[in-house]
Protein backbone atom coordinates (compact mmCIF):
# COMPACT_ATOMS: atom_id res chain seq x y z
CA UNK A 1 0.00 0.00 0.00
CA UNK A 2 1.36 3.42 -0.93
CA UNK A 3 0.79 6.78 0.71
CA UNK A 4 -1.37 7.67 -2.27
CA UNK A 5 -3.55 4.62 -1.63
CA UNK A 6 -4.02 5.73 1.95
CA UNK A 7 -4.93 9.26 0.87
CA UNK A 8 -7.55 7.97 -1.53
CA UNK A 9 -8.91 5.28 0.72
CA UNK A 10 -9.42 7.55 3.69
CA UNK A 11 -10.14 10.81 1.95
CA UNK A 12 -7.18 12.52 3.57
CA UNK A 13 -6.42 16.08 2.56
CA UNK A 14 -2.96 16.70 1.18
CA UNK A 15 -1.17 19.72 2.59
CA UNK A 16 2.30 19.11 1.16
CA UNK A 17 4.11 16.49 -0.89
CA UNK A 18 1.58 15.91 -3.64
CA UNK A 19 4.33 14.46 -5.79
CA UNK A 20 5.87 12.30 -3.11
CA UNK A 21 2.99 9.96 -2.42
CA UNK A 22 4.26 6.90 -4.23
CA UNK A 23 6.32 5.57 -1.37
CA UNK A 24 5.41 2.10 -0.13
CA UNK A 25 4.21 2.18 3.45
CA UNK A 26 6.06 -0.33 5.62
CA UNK A 27 3.90 0.07 8.69
CA UNK A 28 2.37 2.66 10.97
CA UNK A 29 3.69 4.61 13.92
CA UNK A 30 1.53 6.68 16.26
CA UNK A 31 3.15 8.95 18.82
CA UNK A 32 3.25 12.60 19.79
CA UNK A 33 6.62 12.36 21.49
CA UNK A 34 9.45 13.10 19.09
CA UNK A 35 12.12 11.23 21.02
CA UNK A 36 9.93 8.17 20.90
CA UNK A 37 9.39 8.42 17.13
CA UNK A 38 13.12 8.82 16.66
CA UNK A 39 13.79 5.78 18.79
CA UNK A 40 11.20 3.35 17.46
CA UNK A 41 9.78 4.28 14.10
CA UNK A 42 11.06 2.55 10.98
CA UNK A 43 11.88 3.66 7.48
CA UNK A 44 8.77 3.88 5.37
CA UNK A 45 6.36 4.10 8.30
CA UNK A 46 3.39 6.40 8.08
CA UNK A 47 3.44 8.63 11.17
CA UNK A 48 0.18 9.55 12.91
CA UNK A 49 0.36 12.49 15.33
CA UNK A 50 -1.16 15.75 16.54
CA UNK A 51 2.16 17.61 16.72
CA UNK A 52 2.14 20.46 14.21
CA UNK A 53 5.44 22.26 14.72
CA UNK A 54 8.38 22.21 12.26
CA UNK A 55 10.42 19.64 14.20
CA UNK A 56 8.12 16.91 12.90
CA UNK A 57 9.58 17.46 9.42
CA UNK A 58 13.12 17.02 10.74
CA UNK A 59 12.10 13.75 12.39
CA UNK A 60 10.39 12.49 9.25
CA UNK A 61 13.53 13.16 7.24
CA UNK A 62 15.81 11.63 9.83
CA UNK A 63 13.81 8.41 9.97
CA UNK A 64 12.87 8.37 6.28
CA UNK A 65 9.19 8.12 7.05
CA UNK A 66 6.65 7.80 4.25
CA UNK A 67 4.62 10.74 5.49
CA UNK A 68 2.85 12.39 8.39
CA UNK A 69 -0.88 12.33 9.11
CA UNK A 70 -2.21 14.98 11.50
CA UNK A 71 -5.39 13.93 13.26
CA UNK A 72 -8.28 15.61 15.02
CA UNK A 73 -8.61 18.22 12.31
CA UNK A 74 -5.26 19.75 13.05
CA UNK A 75 -3.31 21.76 10.53
CA UNK A 76 0.46 22.12 10.29
CA UNK A 77 2.00 25.45 11.39
CA UNK A 78 3.02 27.72 8.50
CA UNK A 79 6.71 27.06 9.29
CA UNK A 80 6.01 23.37 9.16
CA UNK A 81 4.30 23.65 5.79
CA UNK A 82 7.20 25.56 4.36
CA UNK A 83 9.79 23.13 5.63
CA UNK A 84 7.83 20.12 4.46
CA UNK A 85 7.49 21.62 0.98
CA UNK A 86 11.22 22.26 0.81
CA UNK A 87 12.08 18.76 1.98
CA UNK A 88 9.41 16.92 0.04
CA UNK A 89 7.71 15.37 3.05
CA UNK A 90 4.01 14.58 2.62
CA UNK A 91 1.78 16.04 5.31
CA UNK A 92 -1.82 14.84 5.29
CA UNK A 93 -4.70 15.77 7.54
CA UNK A 94 -7.70 13.88 8.88
CA UNK A 95 -10.65 14.98 10.98
CA UNK A 96 -10.64 11.65 12.81
CA UNK A 97 -9.05 11.16 16.21
CA UNK A 98 -5.84 9.16 16.34
CA UNK A 99 -7.53 6.10 17.83
CA UNK A 100 -10.16 5.99 15.10
CA UNK A 101 -7.80 6.66 12.21
CA UNK A 102 -5.23 4.14 13.38
CA UNK A 103 -7.95 1.57 13.87
CA UNK A 104 -9.07 2.00 10.29
CA UNK A 105 -5.53 1.99 8.92
CA UNK A 106 -4.90 -1.20 10.81
CA UNK A 107 -7.89 -2.81 9.19
CA UNK A 108 -6.39 -2.25 5.77
CA UNK A 109 -3.39 -4.28 6.81
CA UNK A 110 -0.93 -1.67 7.94
CA UNK A 111 0.59 -2.95 11.12
CA UNK A 112 2.60 -1.69 14.01
CA UNK A 113 4.42 -4.88 14.75
CA UNK A 114 8.07 -4.84 15.56
CA UNK A 115 10.31 -4.86 18.58
CA UNK A 116 9.83 -2.15 21.13
CA UNK B 1 -22.86 46.19 47.98
CA UNK B 2 -22.36 42.48 47.49
CA UNK B 3 -25.47 40.40 46.92
CA UNK B 4 -26.05 37.51 49.30
CA UNK B 5 -25.82 35.17 46.32
CA UNK B 6 -22.26 36.25 45.70
CA UNK B 7 -20.97 35.97 49.25
CA UNK B 8 -17.75 34.06 49.40
CA UNK B 9 -18.44 30.87 51.28
CA UNK B 10 -14.99 29.42 50.79
CA UNK B 11 -11.59 30.66 49.72
CA UNK B 12 -8.26 28.96 49.46
CA UNK B 13 -5.01 29.95 47.79
CA UNK B 14 -2.31 27.61 46.52
CA UNK B 15 1.21 28.47 45.52
CA UNK B 16 2.58 27.11 42.23
CA UNK B 17 6.29 26.82 41.59
CA UNK B 18 7.30 27.42 38.02
CA UNK B 19 9.38 24.74 36.34
CA UNK B 20 8.61 22.20 39.03
CA UNK B 21 7.08 19.30 37.16
CA UNK B 22 7.38 16.85 40.02
CA UNK B 23 4.10 17.79 41.64
CA UNK B 24 2.51 19.35 38.59
CA UNK B 25 -1.20 18.70 38.71
CA UNK B 26 -1.36 18.31 42.47
CA UNK B 27 -3.01 21.68 43.04
CA UNK B 28 -5.84 21.14 40.57
CA UNK B 29 -6.23 17.76 42.22
CA UNK B 30 -6.71 19.47 45.57
CA UNK B 31 -9.26 21.78 44.00
CA UNK B 32 -11.14 18.73 42.79
CA UNK B 33 -11.08 17.20 46.27
CA UNK B 34 -12.49 20.36 47.77
CA UNK B 35 -15.30 20.51 45.25
CA UNK B 36 -16.07 16.85 45.63
CA UNK B 37 -16.18 17.22 49.40
CA UNK B 38 -18.53 20.15 49.03
CA UNK B 39 -20.90 17.97 47.03
CA UNK B 40 -20.94 19.76 43.69
CA UNK B 41 -22.23 17.93 40.63
CA UNK B 42 -19.94 15.73 38.56
CA UNK B 43 -20.22 18.09 35.65
CA UNK B 44 -19.15 21.15 37.66
CA UNK B 45 -16.28 19.23 39.21
CA UNK B 46 -15.08 18.00 35.84
CA UNK B 47 -15.22 21.40 34.17
CA UNK B 48 -13.45 23.13 37.03
CA UNK B 49 -10.85 20.38 37.33
CA UNK B 50 -9.93 20.51 33.66
CA UNK B 51 -9.67 24.30 33.67
CA UNK B 52 -7.66 24.35 36.90
CA UNK B 53 -5.32 21.65 35.61
CA UNK B 54 -4.59 23.59 32.44
CA UNK B 55 -4.10 26.83 34.37
CA UNK B 56 -1.74 25.14 36.80
CA UNK B 57 0.25 23.55 33.97
CA UNK B 58 0.62 26.89 32.23
CA UNK B 59 2.19 28.45 35.30
CA UNK B 60 4.55 25.51 35.71
CA UNK B 61 5.51 25.40 32.03
CA UNK B 62 5.91 29.06 31.35
CA UNK B 63 6.12 31.19 34.51
CA UNK B 64 8.51 31.58 37.42
CA UNK B 65 5.82 31.15 40.04
CA UNK B 66 2.15 31.81 40.63
CA UNK B 67 -0.87 31.51 42.88
CA UNK B 68 -4.14 29.77 42.25
CA UNK B 69 -7.14 30.89 44.31
CA UNK B 70 -10.45 29.10 44.51
CA UNK B 71 -13.56 31.01 45.58
CA UNK B 72 -16.90 29.35 46.19
CA UNK B 73 -20.09 31.42 46.32
CA UNK B 74 -23.70 30.23 46.24
CA UNK B 75 -24.03 31.16 42.56
CA UNK B 76 -20.65 30.42 41.06
CA UNK B 77 -17.13 29.09 41.42
CA UNK B 78 -14.27 31.37 40.60
CA UNK B 79 -10.62 30.57 40.10
CA UNK B 80 -7.98 33.27 39.87
CA UNK B 81 -4.47 32.44 38.72
CA UNK B 82 -1.84 35.11 38.98
CA UNK B 83 1.74 34.46 37.89
CA UNK B 84 5.09 36.19 37.57
CA UNK B 85 7.12 35.48 34.51
CA UNK B 86 7.53 36.16 30.85
CA UNK B 87 3.84 36.83 30.34
CA UNK B 88 2.00 36.61 27.03
CA UNK B 89 2.91 39.10 24.28
CA UNK B 90 -0.38 38.71 22.42
CA UNK B 91 -3.28 37.17 24.26
CA UNK B 92 -5.41 36.75 21.12
CA UNK B 93 -2.71 34.74 19.43
CA UNK B 94 -2.16 32.66 22.55
CA UNK B 95 -5.85 31.76 22.73
CA UNK B 96 -5.75 30.09 19.33
CA UNK B 97 -6.10 26.35 19.52
CA UNK B 98 -2.84 24.68 18.60
CA UNK B 99 -0.71 27.76 19.20
CA UNK B 100 2.15 26.82 21.49
CA UNK B 101 5.40 28.31 22.71
CA UNK B 102 6.46 25.08 24.39
CA UNK B 103 10.09 24.08 24.22
CA UNK B 104 11.25 20.56 23.44
CA UNK B 105 11.43 19.53 27.07
CA UNK B 106 7.85 20.53 27.69
CA UNK B 107 6.63 18.67 24.61
CA UNK B 108 8.50 15.55 25.52
CA UNK B 109 6.73 15.54 28.86
CA UNK B 110 3.41 15.42 27.08
CA UNK B 111 2.51 19.07 27.30
CA UNK B 112 2.63 21.98 24.91
CA UNK B 113 -0.12 20.86 22.57
CA UNK B 114 -1.40 24.43 22.50
CA UNK B 115 -4.78 23.39 23.83
CA UNK B 116 -4.56 24.65 27.38
CA UNK B 117 -6.18 28.05 27.05
CA UNK B 118 -8.84 26.82 24.68
CA UNK B 119 -9.60 23.94 27.05
CA UNK B 120 -10.12 26.51 29.80
CA UNK B 121 -12.41 28.56 27.60
CA UNK B 122 -14.47 25.56 26.56
CA UNK B 123 -15.02 24.43 30.12
CA UNK B 124 -15.87 27.73 31.78
CA UNK B 125 -18.68 30.27 31.55
CA UNK B 126 -16.51 33.36 31.82
CA UNK B 127 -12.81 33.75 31.26
CA UNK B 128 -10.56 36.77 31.51
CA UNK B 129 -6.94 36.62 30.46
CA UNK B 130 -4.62 39.60 30.70
CA UNK B 131 -0.89 39.83 30.63
CA UNK B 132 1.97 42.25 30.97
CA UNK B 133 4.80 41.03 28.76
CA UNK B 134 7.86 40.23 30.89
CA UNK B 135 5.93 40.67 34.11
CA UNK B 136 3.25 38.06 34.34
CA UNK B 137 -0.21 36.86 33.54
CA UNK B 138 -3.59 37.13 35.23
CA UNK B 139 -6.25 34.56 34.51
CA UNK B 140 -9.73 34.35 35.98
CA UNK B 141 -12.51 31.98 35.16
CA UNK B 142 -16.02 31.47 36.45
CA UNK B 143 -18.31 28.48 36.42
CA UNK B 144 -21.96 29.20 37.13
CA UNK B 145 -23.89 26.99 39.46
CA UNK B 146 -27.46 26.09 38.63
CA UNK B 147 -29.96 24.57 41.01
CA UNK B 148 -28.83 20.98 40.64
CA UNK B 149 -25.11 21.79 40.66
CA UNK B 150 -24.91 23.11 44.13
CA UNK B 151 -23.35 21.27 46.97
CA UNK C 1 -15.53 -3.96 26.41
CA UNK C 2 -14.26 -5.10 29.78
CA UNK C 3 -10.78 -4.42 31.08
CA UNK C 4 -10.25 -8.15 31.16
CA UNK C 5 -10.75 -8.35 27.40
CA UNK C 6 -8.46 -5.42 26.80
CA UNK C 7 -5.79 -7.10 28.87
CA UNK C 8 -6.12 -10.29 26.85
CA UNK C 9 -6.22 -8.64 23.43
CA UNK C 10 -3.01 -6.77 24.16
CA UNK C 11 -1.20 -9.37 26.26
CA UNK C 12 -1.14 -6.60 28.81
CA UNK C 13 -0.18 -6.65 32.42
CA UNK C 14 -2.52 -5.22 35.05
CA UNK C 15 -0.27 -2.99 37.07
CA UNK C 16 -2.97 -1.96 39.50
CA UNK C 17 -6.57 -2.66 40.02
CA UNK C 18 -6.76 -6.39 39.59
CA UNK C 19 -10.16 -6.11 41.15
CA UNK C 20 -11.42 -3.94 38.29
CA UNK C 21 -11.19 -6.55 35.54
CA UNK C 22 -14.93 -6.36 35.01
CA UNK C 23 -14.87 -2.59 34.56
CA UNK C 24 -16.62 -1.55 31.37
CA UNK C 25 -14.68 0.59 28.92
CA UNK C 26 -16.72 2.49 26.35
CA UNK C 27 -14.17 4.26 24.18
CA UNK C 28 -10.51 4.52 23.41
CA UNK C 29 -8.42 7.63 23.18
CA UNK C 30 -4.80 7.72 22.13
CA UNK C 31 -2.67 10.66 23.20
CA UNK C 32 0.79 11.52 24.42
CA UNK C 33 -0.14 15.16 24.84
CA UNK C 34 -2.31 15.45 27.92
CA UNK C 35 -4.29 18.51 26.92
CA UNK C 36 -5.47 16.61 23.90
CA UNK C 37 -7.01 13.99 26.15
CA UNK C 38 -8.61 16.71 28.27
CA UNK C 39 -10.10 18.38 25.23
CA UNK C 40 -11.66 15.40 23.58
CA UNK C 41 -12.30 12.51 25.84
CA UNK C 42 -15.61 12.32 27.57
CA UNK C 43 -17.48 10.35 30.15
CA UNK C 44 -16.24 7.93 32.75
CA UNK C 45 -15.81 5.04 30.37
CA UNK C 46 -12.73 6.00 28.39
CA UNK C 47 -9.45 4.15 28.10
CA UNK C 48 -6.45 6.41 27.62
CA UNK C 49 -3.75 4.85 25.48
CA UNK C 50 -0.48 6.64 26.08
CA UNK C 51 3.26 6.46 26.36
CA UNK C 52 3.43 9.14 29.03
CA UNK C 53 4.15 7.58 32.41
CA UNK C 54 4.73 10.47 34.76
CA UNK C 55 2.23 11.43 37.51
CA UNK C 56 0.61 14.20 35.48
CA UNK C 57 -1.16 11.58 33.45
CA UNK C 58 -2.99 10.52 36.61
CA UNK C 59 -3.91 14.08 37.51
CA UNK C 60 -5.25 14.60 34.01
CA UNK C 61 -7.12 11.30 34.17
CA UNK C 62 -8.59 12.30 37.49
CA UNK C 63 -9.83 15.63 36.13
CA UNK C 64 -11.91 13.84 33.50
CA UNK C 65 -12.93 10.68 35.42
CA UNK C 66 -11.08 8.43 33.02
CA UNK C 67 -11.89 4.72 33.11
CA UNK C 68 -8.41 3.27 32.82
CA UNK C 69 -4.97 3.93 31.37
CA UNK C 70 -2.85 1.62 29.29
CA UNK C 71 0.82 2.41 28.75
CA UNK C 72 2.22 1.32 25.42
CA UNK C 73 5.68 0.69 24.00
CA UNK C 74 6.72 -1.29 27.05
CA UNK C 75 6.59 1.80 29.23
CA UNK C 76 6.06 1.38 32.95
CA UNK C 77 4.79 3.99 35.37
CA UNK C 78 7.15 5.25 38.05
CA UNK C 79 6.46 4.93 41.77
CA UNK C 80 4.76 8.31 42.09
CA UNK C 81 2.42 7.56 39.21
CA UNK C 82 1.55 4.16 40.60
CA UNK C 83 0.84 5.57 44.03
CA UNK C 84 -1.43 8.26 42.64
CA UNK C 85 -3.30 5.77 40.50
CA UNK C 86 -4.00 3.60 43.50
CA UNK C 87 -5.15 6.59 45.56
CA UNK C 88 -7.45 7.71 42.78
CA UNK C 89 -8.57 4.20 41.89
CA UNK C 90 -7.54 4.38 38.27
CA UNK C 91 -6.61 0.97 36.84
CA UNK C 92 -3.28 0.87 35.01
CA UNK C 93 -2.25 -1.63 32.37
CA UNK C 94 0.92 -1.98 30.36
CA UNK C 95 1.58 -3.55 26.98
CA UNK C 96 4.71 -3.90 24.91
CA UNK C 97 2.80 -3.27 21.69
CA UNK C 98 3.33 0.14 20.23
CA UNK C 99 0.52 2.63 20.10
CA UNK C 100 -0.32 1.93 16.48
CA UNK C 101 -0.69 -1.79 17.07
CA UNK C 102 -2.55 -1.24 20.33
CA UNK C 103 -5.15 1.04 18.76
CA UNK C 104 -5.45 -1.25 15.77
CA UNK C 105 -6.13 -4.35 17.81
CA UNK C 106 -8.64 -2.68 20.10
CA UNK C 107 -10.44 -1.17 17.12
CA UNK C 108 -10.54 -4.53 15.44
CA UNK C 109 -12.26 -5.92 18.50
CA UNK C 110 -14.89 -3.23 18.43
CA UNK C 111 -13.63 -0.42 20.65
CA UNK C 112 -14.30 2.99 19.15
CA UNK C 113 -13.21 6.58 19.70
CA UNK C 114 -15.40 9.09 21.47
CA UNK C 115 -16.82 11.15 18.68
CA UNK C 116 -17.86 14.37 20.32
CA UNK C 117 -15.63 17.32 20.88
CA UNK C 118 -16.02 19.06 24.22
CA UNK C 119 -18.28 22.03 23.80
CA UNK C 120 -19.31 24.01 26.83
CA UNK C 121 -19.06 21.55 29.69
Amino acid sequence: MTVSDIVNFFGLKIRTGENQLNGEVTGGYASDLLSDVIAHSRKGNIWVTIQTHPNIVAVAIMKELAGIILTGGREPDSDTLQKAEEEGIPILVSPLFTFELVGRLYQTGISGMGPC
Amino acid sequence: MAEAGNDIRFHEMFHIEGGNFTNAGSISSQVKKILKGAGFSGKVIRRTSIAAFEAEMNVICYANQGNLSLFITPNFLKVVVEDEGIGIPDVNVAMREGYSTANEKIRELGFGAGMGLSNIKKNTDEMILTSEFRQGTHLEFVIYLSGQDKG
Amino acid sequence: MKLREIRDILNAEMITGDANLEKEIKYGFAADLLSDALAFSRGPGALLITGVVHPQVIYAANAIDLGAIIFVRGKRPNGATLQLAIENQIPLLATSYIMFETCGRLYQHGLRACIEKVKNG
